[in-house]
């Protein structure tokens, strides 16, 4: 009979310090999402916004009538062909992940847009619980990629107890709801109603690139344009999927217990 | 090389043309929906045996067409999708209930006709399922999901009981039914890799695999040999990581907590090593149809595998030494081999319960030949077959990476261009994932996709698990899901 007991202790600890102390966020090597410089654009290139599988780029009109090129991250699955077909060196592949922002606006790079201060009083709420956050996940039509590495965060890498984050069987327990997946039609009513049984006040994450554009399941009979149409969402993690990292960094910002890095399309290292 | 066989048969002609079928030991794959300009046709995919092209056989749909189900059971679920998605109705279908779209929800038109010039939406409220009645007293109702504990997939799961024992189980699944083939409709067949990439997240590989392998099929591509063999690695690294959270759900299920904990962390640092080798966790954004996007390094991988396969080797032989475990295991939710084959089910479902079928071994595709490859088999049918054969297969993954990277030499990671492109043409591409066999069939008119069908392993291991949940016990069903291994998306598409 095998003693699981000493296997584990003597196995030690794994679990990474990261955020608190550390590099070591179980990301190396995987590639985030590009960065993007619109001032090296070539004049009227549109190699990303022809490639792009997701429309995450677009053409905006400038004050001088001049058109510029834009970058939605919010609908970025951060599959690099837009960095495979840039000419010049203003996309370029990073190993930047933790993108949660709890602006929509701060997700697009776009010269001139300034993100908006996010409600203050919300913020003070919401950091009451910073010792203690309990959340409920719904996959409103995500491809598992997504509850895949949320079930990560539970491993002993990751460990998200010691952060005082757990996730609850029932919505009446949570103080958060994060989806997951576009939000397909026969899943709008049992996300619905998974909400409305949240005690107040309650708050939503919008977890990977789906629900937060429904991005690349944006079309056809049976696809979603995201959650934001459903829900007031608090947090956006994009990423397809995000991280188990990104999805900490996105909880963690929830409460104020760490510093959004993206600001305005521009990402702090 | 060709993949398929073609063949039409009259409606009338259908039911003799699928019992002679049967008689020659053919097995029925998949059915679909398709059209030849305005007229929608069936098509049976059908395969004749190890080494031999797949057949398939089309019948022009008529309003009503003869149910095949009660000749080929695991065709009941793609009948039943189909008559959900058209106006064609299956006579003598054992199960006449909606399917893909639950009850409650109703289409403006027919995702896949052409003639349709409506704008096509799903739209209303899911409304309770439509279950069999079960005649007995005190019988109580348990309706489990859409949204489940911890984090899961949606589904929802309906179990008729008394006391401990499970009467009646019906599992409603396509809450998450997101259209993909639909989507993929009109693409351009190059694109279309990233949609099939996230049919099923876990699943990456053998679903991009499998839809590249179609495309390179209709489109004469010459897949160059370095790239074969790569993706041949990416499909064993997708297999390790799958099987390391098989056994990391299986302890948790047996409560056996410390062993979940080791299963993860072994799963998390395979992920890892996925991460290093493409730069993603799932091994996205690698294939390409012709071959890969980029070239990958392999000189990592042998440090960190036989680092990686010796602590597996450990605990798998942990596991096996653990009575409390084993003690679950035996006996529970057993699938006979009749059953198992009549109902459709695949990889270690299907190897569990004696069923000795790999397409990597009898349909070899991306140089799987040039590799030595034992399908592992136990004759048990219960859990504990099902995850002896799932330690065998990760345990193998290992050697053919090894076996994979020895013949790998410098050269060519795409195919070239095709010099000219047909008006019209077919292709069948098929993979054996971690759970089993998933195909993608494509039709492409002037360039762009015209169908794309999938089955993914999930949708035929699902229509087969309740047959081993009903007379089953409450205690065991969690126990018996997880030896099943199955995942949601891919079903749902």
């Amino acid at each position: 009979m095998k003693n699981w007991t000493l296997k584990g202790l003597a196995a030690g600890k794994v679990t990474t310090k990261w955020p608190a102390s550390g590099e070591n966020d179980g990301q190396d090597k995987v590639l985030g999402f590009p960065t993007f410089h619109p001032q090296d654009c070539r004049p009227g290139c549109r190699e990303c916004i022809l490639k792009c599988p997701t429309r995450a780029f677009s053409t905006k009109t400038g004050v001088n009538d001049e058109e510029s090129v834009a970058l939605d991250y919010g609908r970025c699955i951060n599959c690099q062909i837009c960095v495979a077909s840039c000419p010049t060196a203003a996309l370029q592949s990073s190993s930047n992940l933790t993108f949660a922002s709890k602006s929509r606006q701060d997700l697009v790079v776009d010269e001139g847009v300034n993100s908006r201060e996010n409600d203050e009083l919300r913020s003070r709420v919401s950091s009451i619980f910073k010792g203690s956050l309990h959340v409920r996940h719904v996959d409103a039509g995500s491809c598992n990629g997504c509850e895949s590495e949320l079930q990560a965060l539970c491993n002993p890498f990751y460990n998200l107890h010691r952060l005082g984050i757990f996730f609850t069987p029932s919505p009446r327990f949570a103080d958060v709801l994060l989806v997951t997946g576009p939000v397909v039609p026969q899943m709008k009513g049992p996300l619905l109603r998974t909400y409305e049984a949240m005690p107040r006040p309650r708050f939503v994450i919008a977890g990977g690139t789906c629900p937060i554009s429904g991005a690349p399941f944006d079309m056809g009979y049976s696809g979603g344009s995201g959650l934001e149409i459903h829900l007031p969402v608090d947090i956006s993690i994009p990423g397809c999927p995000p991280t188990p990292a990104a999805f900490i960094h996105g909880l963690l910002l929830l409460t104020d217990r760490i510093n959004q890095r993206l600001h305005g399309g521009g990402y702090e290292q | 090389m060709g993949t398929l066989v073609k063949a039409q048969v009259a409606a009338s002609q259908l039911l003799n043309e699928a019992r002679s079928l049967l008689e020659e030991g053919c097995r029925f794959q998949m059915a679909y929906l398709r059209y030849m300009g305005p007229v929608p046709e069936i098509v049976y995919l059908v395969d004749r045996g190890p080494n031999l092209e797949f057949l398939e056989l089309t019948v022009r749909a008529e309003t009503e067409l003869p149910s095949l189900s009660d000749l080929v059971p695991l065709l009941s679920w793609y009948e039943r999708e189909i008559m959900d998605l058209s106006d064609i109705i299956f006579t003598g279908n054992p199960e006449p209930f909606p399917l893909v779209l639950l009850e409650g929800m109703a289409l403006t038109s027919l995702p896949f006709d052409p003639t349709s010039k409506e704008i096509l939406q799903l739209f209303g409220d899911t409304t309770p399922p439509q279950l069999p009645e079960v005649l007995a007293t005190q019988v109580q109702d348990l309706f489990w999901g859409p949204v489940r504990g911890d984090v899961l997939e949606t589904g929802e799961f309906h179990f008729a009981y008394i006391g401990e024992e499970i009467l009646h189980y019906t599992p409603r699944l396509f809450y998450k039914h997101r259209g993909i083939e639909q989507d993929l409709q009109q693409q351009d067949p190059e694109s279309g890799v990233i949609l099939a990439e996230r049919v099923s997240g876990v699943g990456t590989i053998c679903h991009g695999l499998a839809y590249c392998l179609a495309v390179e099929d209709a489109l004469r591509l010459d897949v160059p040999r370095r790239a074969q063999l790569l993706r041949v690695i990416l499909a064993e690294m997708e297999r390790i990581y799958n099987n390391l959270h098989f056994f990391s759900m299986l302890s948790k299920t047996t409560t056996l907590k410390v062993g979940e904990a080791f299963g993860a962390l072994l799963e998390e640092r395979a992920k890892q090593i996925n991460a290093q080798l493409t730069g993603h966790r799932f091994l996205r954004n690698v294939l390409a149809v012709g071959g890969l996007r980029r070239d990958l390094n392999v000189d990592i991988l042998p440090t960190m595998l036989s680092n990686l396969q010796r602590d597996a080797i450990d605990y798998l032989d942990s596991l096996s030494a653990t009575q409390s475990y084993l003690d679950r295991l035996i006996g529970t939710g057993t699938l006979s081999a009749d059953v198992a084959f009549d109902f459709g089910a695949t990889g270690p479902v299907a190897h569990g319960s004696g069923i000795k079928r790999d397409l990597r071994v009898h349909h070899p595709y991306s140089m799987y030949e040039r590799l030595s490859l034992e399908i592992p088999v136990r004759t048990g049918g219960d859990a504990l077959a099902r995850s002896q054969v799932r330690g065998e297969a990760l345990i193998s993954a290992f050697d053919l990476i090894r076996q994979a990277t020895e013949l790998l030499e410098p050269g060519e990671i795409a195919a070239a261009s095709p010099t000219s492109q047909p008006e019209l043409a077919d292709g069948l591409g098929w993979t054996e994932g971690p759970r089993g066999s998933c195909f993608y069939a494509v039709r492409i008119r002037n360039g762009l996709l015209e169908r794309v069908k999938i089955k993914s392993a999930s949708f035929s291991n699902w229509k087969v698990f309740p047959l081993t949940v009903h007379s089953s016990n409450m205690m065991d069903y969690a126990i018996n899901e997880a030896s099943f291994g199955l995942t949601i998306a891919g079903a749902d598409r």
